[in-house]
């Protein structure tokens, strides 16, 4: 294009140059705004003046078996999440190998435990030694099962072996959206089965992989209130001992929810980061 | 090395690969000499492909053998009866090869210059520091001295080619196949890739490239191989094959592809 002087718009467009645009009405958004802040107010009036001890809310939130418990959920999610991914990572791999016993095996693994309430794996778990008591490896070592079924232990199991039956498909997807031909411009430059898949496919799957993976760790941090039935001593499980002893139930209950809230919170920025590590080299994303 | 190369580089011995009841090779034999190049020329579906993925055994083959550098691919023979080669040894035998495909395939998660020293530091365990340097001074070969930390997806396709030769070549292969390595480009960075091509060859490695670029296999073929419905028409120089073609098939390809 020529620089210097405008070109003259032809006969018949008006001339703009000295109009201003006008800044569009946003009535709607203003009468939305209203509307929601008129109902939360309703809420906090409604809250503050029910039966509703907030000085106690206050008081049992630090309380050294409430972040006794906090610490057991957070260490329990952390610990079912690692096993549970662990487990899918295998599962998901078996699934897609060309070995079809495994694949069936690895099937078979996501129907059984997808297939039945997380309640009722931790309580078989809990209960493993009337059917088991005794478990170990024959002539190496073994033990009873009541002393080794602890409530930790068996929540564990219960939900990481869960947790791995989800986590098995959500790795899957991430696997089966990796293009074919990196799989096999890694064997051509000599890697084998498993080292493409942990420095080829495993890493670019994690794109897919990670946005799912986080909502099941947020769901995994309150499925752990679960394991209060088997009495681990998560934070639900130790607010509840507390309101059985002093009655005060609803605000030991928001003391319980104002920690959840607070670990997931913690949780979502972590999961940002995790997921721009990941975008290397994708168009776009960061370096 | 024996002073009179009594074998050739790669040997193809009746050849045949089957997809489900479809016939895609039909009994290929084939030898090409070490630092020869061999343009593969034939219609969409000819086999020209699964024939060049024979070699480094993407396709494993039903019948026949394929010998490269005197050693029996994907089989082992014990006494009177022919084994299947365990992964591992597989991905050894690959490593003689590289390949470089129609459409790049680098790996998008990684550098230029990760691309290169990914197989030399993972696969052959070089170190790191000297795999970095020559892949660097690969790199600088193709060209793309000053894109080494770019991601492929930073790269235009011609430079994207120009990495993945470059990365075929970290592994110091016997044999590199080329498998229409300018057809997914932009008509401007064609020549870019063939410029490099033709540079690998004249340093003598041995190739083998299916092509559309009649005027490169002109050039740089030491033969050209016109094949058909999974099988090898005709084959000769290229002025025989090229200029004046025996058969009535090879005749009816090349005036349809000029034309
Ligand atoms: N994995 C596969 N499964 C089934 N059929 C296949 C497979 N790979 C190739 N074929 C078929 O084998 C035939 C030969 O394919 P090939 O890719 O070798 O042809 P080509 O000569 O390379 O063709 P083009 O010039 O289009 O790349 C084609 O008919 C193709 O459809
Ligand atoms: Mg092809």
């Amino acid at each position: 294009m020529t620089t210097g002087a405008p070109v003259p718009l032809a006969a018949g467009f008006g001339d703009l140059s000295e109009l201003r645009t006008a800044r569009r009405a946003h009535g709607g958004r203003w009468l939305a705004a209203a509307l929601i802040l008129a109902v939360l107010a309703l809420l906090v009036r409604a809250f503050a003046r029910g039966q509703i001890e907030w000085d106690y809310v206050g008081r049992f939130l630090t309380v050294p078996v409430i972040l006794d418990g906090i610490v057991a959920t957070v260490v329990m999610a952390v610990c079912a999440m690692a096993l549970g991914i662990v487990l899918g990572v295998a599962v998901a791999i078996m699934r897609l190998t060309p070995n079809p016993v495994l694949r069936a095996v690895a099937a078979g693994y996501t129907w059984l435990f997808r297939g039945t309430p997380v309640i009722l794996q931790l309580l078989l778990w809990f209960n493993l030694a009337l059917v088991f008591p005794v478990i170990g490896i024959p002539g190496l070592w073994s033990g009873r099962a009541v002393d080794l079924m602890t409530p930790f232990f068996a929540a564990l199991l219960g939900l990481g072996i869960n947790q791995g039956a989800y986590t098995s498909e959500v790795v899957r997807a991430g696997l089966l959206s990796v293009d074919q031909g990196q799989y096999e411009a890694a064997q051509t430059i000599g890697m084998g089965r498993m080292t493409a898949l942990r420095r080829i496919i495993l890493p670019q799957a994690m794109r897919v992989i990670i946005p799912p993976l986080g909502n099941e760790f947020i769901g995994m941090v309150k499925t752990t209130s679960l394991a209060s039935v088997i009495q681990y001593p998560e934070v639900l499980h130790n607010a509840e001992n507390i309101y059985y002893a002093n009655s005060r139930v609803i605000e030991l209950l928001i003391v319980a929810g104002i920690w959840y809230l607070a670990v997931v919170s913690v949780l979502t920025p972590l999961q940002m980061l995790l997921e721009r590590r990941f975008a290397r080299g994708v168009a776009g994303g960061r370096r | 090395m024996n002073p009179v190369p009594a074998r050739p580089l790669v040997a193809m011995r009746d050849v045949a690969v089957a997809f489900g009841p479809f016939q895609a090779l039909r009994g290929v034999s084939l030898d090409v000499e070490a630092g020869q190049v061999l343009c593969f020329v034939g219609a969409s579906g000819s086999g020209k492909t699964t024939l060049l993925r024979t070699v480094n055994q993407l396709v494993p083959v039903d019948r026949g053998a394929i010998y490269l550098d005197g050693e029996l691919q994907g089989r082992r023979r014990v006494g009177d009866r022919l084994h299947a080669l365990g992964e591992g040894e597989i991905a050894r035998q690959r490593m003689n090869t590289g390949m470089v495909f129609q459409r790049f395939n680098l790996f998008a998660h990684m550098t230029a210059l990760q691309n290169v020293t990914e197989g030399p530091v993972q696969v052959q365990r070089r170190r790191p520091a000297e795999a970095r340097a020559e892949a660097l001074d690969l790199l600088a070969r193709v060209g793309l001295a000053d894109k080494a930390g770019n991601y492929p997806a930073q790269l235009s396709g011609g430079q994207q080619q120009r990495v993945a030769i470059a990365r075929a070549l970290a592994m110091k292969p016997k044999l590199m196949l080329f498998d229409e390595p300018t057809s997914a480009l932009d008509p401007e960075r064609v020549g870019e890739v063939l410029a490099v091509m033709k540079r690998l060859a004249r340093s003598g490695m041995t190739m083998m490239v299916v092509t559309h670029e009649l005027g490169f296999a002109r050039e740089v073929a030491d033969r050209v191989v016109y094949m058909d419905a999974g099988a090898i028409v005709e084959s000769g120089s290229p002025a025989e094959v090229l200029g004046a073609p025996r058969e009535a098939r090879t005749r009816a390809f090349l005036s349809a592809v000029i034309a």
